[in-house]
């Protein structure tokens, strides 16, 4: 019983290789999507939501945030995100520059 | 106040959890996790707002910028950032093979896995080093570069040079914690909070990763 806890406490080795295998696969996607003629946005979204859920899959494995109190994850992941939302909000001026240039 | 204090095991290592009769009681860990552990979440929570700062004003830079170089050449600058990446990644791999060693009590083992974690460190450090001579050979400063907008250097080099300042601290921190560990001066816990550290830094290129390189391939 202590062994079968002390080894889930530890971690099992197959899942972390699980876990490395998809972040490997997921980065090679992520390489040759950069080749692909997809137009800024969408290439954007796409290598950003691929990235998020490297980041999710390292947080919640390696890191063992899912195994941790969820009050955890709930006081952390909010708040970084919301400051992230409120950085974004320069982005309307940065197209304001775009376009305001003299040609 | 004093019968907690004294309630403590001999053996506790201060700021390891403690667990409560009553949460009202005093004494408890928030979270149930070690102040050690905690304190480290806590910091890296707020490097990665330093560094989504980083990231947004680059691409606040970028936006703004109608000529913006896309000069990464598939051979050799992505194929060098792929290998750091991959190099990375398993970095993390030995690193949570250290932390699983270290709490089954496996000291030299685990100080072995957080060797090869320090090896992927080093490996990383020496390919960006030589990715950051091919640029500045190429003729990048930072305000100025032979292609386009000249905030190109400055935000690549800021991004990916303090990237790589917290990837060399962590390789000291790590040498510091295999060191003392292996000799018994240090928990299972504190092997943890360094790889959390780690970890942290792995995540970081996740993004730089996509954001600086990929973005900016030299399409022919």
């Amino acid at each position: 019983m202590e062994a079968i806890e002390h080894t889930h406490e530890a971690g099992s080795k197959k899942l972390f290789l699980y876990v490395w295998f998809w972040l490997l696969g997921l980065t090679g996607v992520e390489v040759f999507l950069s080749y692909e003629q997809l137009g800024v946005k969408l290439m954007l979204a796409l290598l950003m939501g691929l990235s998020i859920i490297k980041a999710s899959l390292i947080i919640s494995y390696f890191m063992h945030l899912r195994y941790e109190k969820r009050s955890l994850a709930l006081t952390l992941m909010p708040a970084l995100v919301f400051v992230v939302v409120l950085l974004c909000a320069f982005f309307p001026d940065s197209l304001r520059l775009l376009n305001m240039r003299p040609h | 106040m004093s019968s907690h204090e004294l309630t403590r095991s001999a053996g506790e290592s201060l700021g390891a959890a403690v667990a409560p009769e009553s949460v009202w009681g005093g004494g408890v860990s928030p979270y149930a996790m070690g102040s050690k552990k905690l304190g480290m979440w806590l910091f890296i929570i707020s490097d990665a707002i330093t560094f989504s700062a980083l990231l947004i004003a680059y691409s606040y830079a970028r936006v703004a910028s109608p000529d913006w170089p896309t000069p990464f050449h598939f051979y050799p600058s992505v194929i060098k950032a792929t290998v750091m990446t991959f190099v990375l990644l398993s970095s993390s791999v030995t690193m949570v093979m250290a932390v699983r060693a270290a709490k089954l009590g496996e000291r030299s083992s685990a100080a072995k896995w957080i060797g090869a974690t320090m090896l992927g460190g080093l490996a990383f450090i020496v390919l960006h080093g030589l990715e950051w001579a091919g640029l500045i050979r190429d003729g990048v400063r930072l305000f100025k570069n032979p292609w386009g907008s000249p905030l190109f250097g400055a935000s690549f080099f800021t991004l990916t040079g303090l990237h790589m300042t917290h990837v060399a601290i962590g390789v000291v921190y790590l040498g510091v914690v295999a060191g003392l560990f292996g000799r018994g001066r240090l928990s299972a816990e504190d092997v943890e909070v360094s790889g959390l550290y780690w970890h942290f830094v792995d995540l970081v290129w996740m993004f730089i990763f996509p954001l600086v390189y990929l973005l900016s391939v030299k399409m022919t």
